[in-house]
């Protein structure tokens, strides 16, 4: 079931996401990428219901782009988390999102920064947080092992702890995970940890087209 | 001719010009002036206060100057009444901006917001255009001190020095040729009051005639606004030699 988690280090956040699409009891698919990149210095990491997650995290996306265009600047990291909360807070009174979001980012003047914001629009600011099942062990290691200051090395390590004890002590266990990094260069991709791929689908030339 | 085109806001004259809007300006010229400089550390408005009957009850400190939020005000020139919808609609705006990212607003964020108001005003159905020109004056964390001036067909735009109301235009060509990049605050309070004192049609000038209000960074680092004091104002005026009769000869 999913697992999503982050911790910030010393000038960068790292957030890391299991990549499993599931419905009921039914792999769908294990490289859904579950963290969507806000903007050039912004991720959002989101667990939840799969229509709501895609749903609510474009929507903040592109009203993040759309504040860019107007006003020439970007949102900084707090601002866009509390815009986030606050479109969570305005819909739970109507037509709730069922969505968990970590929202790590990195700007000029504050540094990084990470927030947890919950679907009923809880928001706090953390140095390290996760959502899901994977959460009774990442938050206990991380609790365990997290000091501030960390370099990146150190944070990769302490990310690969809490995969490794995911998969060895949940029963549901996703079997991949794919990490990101925010620092002053930009958002990016850092690595994925899997442990099965998907089947290649079959090329064109051998069906014959 | 005219007749047939200045009664609606809305409609262009076969000069391509919108009778209203220039009424509304020419109403503005006949109003108090105000002048706003930009220094390195912070923005200067000046004032200058039209009715003093000795019988009006002055209830506020200023009335030409207005706190938008704590990092921004302004200076109005033109009809009061006009004014205070838009700036009470502009306290809503950068209220509401708050509430939603938790920030100040960014000072050009709220001019445009309540320029938008007043460009409205200048094509939809019927309704005048708000007879007021703006001096705003504000920090943020992006650009710093900036000052902004509106005018009612809802045009802005950035500047290092300007002048509404009465006897802009004369204002306004003293400050060309007396402001400096670089100048100071104090340098920018002596100036501003310097030019108002020579564009303003009465002959002695007091501290009951002005009104002056600066932004800047308070040592903390956090932005102020600060209205001066009467008798802080007297002051200023007696220091820079303004208030000796033969000093004001224009």
């Amino acid at each position: 079931m999913e697992c999503v988690f982050g911790l910030v280090g010393d000038g960068f956040v790292i957030v890391a996401s299991d990549t499993s699409a599931v419905n009921s009891i039914l792999v769908h698919k294990t490289n859904e990428d579950k963290i969507m990149k806000l903007d050039s210095h912004k991720f959002v990491a989101a667990s939840g219901e799969s229509g709501d997650r895609v749903q609510f995290t474009e929507y903040i996306q592109k009203n993040v782009a759309l504040y860019q265009f107007r006003n020439g600047i970007p949102l900084t990291t707090a601002a866009a988390a509390n815009f986030t909360r606050g479109e969570l807070a305005t819909a739970l009174r109507k037509n709730p999102y069922m969505v968990n979001i970590l929202l790590a980012g990195h700007d000029k003047e504050t540094g990084p920064s990470l927030y947890y914001i919950d679907y009923i629009a809880t928001l706090h600011k953390v140095d390290k947080g996760a959502f899901g099942y994977g959460s009774f062990f990442c938050l206990s290691l991380m609790d365990r092992h997290y000091h501030s200051g960390m370099s990146v090395e150190e944070a990769i390590e302490l990310v690969d702890k809490c995969i490794k004890e995911i998969q060895s002590r949940l029963v549901v266990a996703p079997p991949n995970f794919v990490i990101k990094i925010v620092d002053r260069d930009g958002a990016r991709e850092y690595a994925w940890r899997e442990s099965v791929k998907d089947t290649p689908t079959a090329q064109p030339e051998a069906l014959g087209v | 001719m005219s007749r047939r085109y200045d009664s609606r806001t809305t409609i262009f004259s076969p000069e391509g010009r919108l009778y209203q809007v220039e009424y509304a300006m020419e109403a503005i010229g006949n109003a108090g002036s105000a002048i706003g400089i930009l220094s390195k550390d912070g923005v200067v408005l000046v004032g200058e206060k039209k009715v003093t009957s000795k019988l009006l009850q002055t209830s506020t400190s200023t009335e030409k100057m207005y706190k938008i939020d704590d990092h921004l005000a302004c200076a109005v020139a033109g009809i009061m009444s006009d004014a205070n919808i838009l700036i009470n609609t502009a306290r809503i705006q950068a209220q509401r901006y708050t509430f939603s990212y938790q920030e100040p607003m960014p000072v050009e964020q709220l001019v445009q917001s309540l320029c938008d108001t007043k460009q409205g005003y200048t094509q939809f159905g019927g309704l005048r255009p708000f007879g007021v020109s703006f001096l705003f004056a504000g920090w943020d964390k992006n650009y710093g001190f900036q000052l902004y001036m509106s005018d009612p067909s809802g045009n802005y735009a950035g500047w290092k020095a300007g002048a509404i109301g009465a006897n802009n235009q004369a204002a306004q060509s003293m400050l060309k040729q007396d402001y400096k990049d670089e100048i100071t605050r104090e340098e920018a309070v002596q100036l501003a009051l310097k030019v108002l004192s020579k564009t303003m049609d009465s002959t002695s000038l007091t501290s009951e005639k002005l009104e002056l209000a600066e932004v800047f960074l308070s040592p903390s680092g956090n932005v102020k606004y600060q209205v001066c004091s009467p008798d802080a104002l007297s002051k200023l005026l007696v220091k820079f030699g303004l208030t000796q009769p033969a000093a004001e000869t224009s």
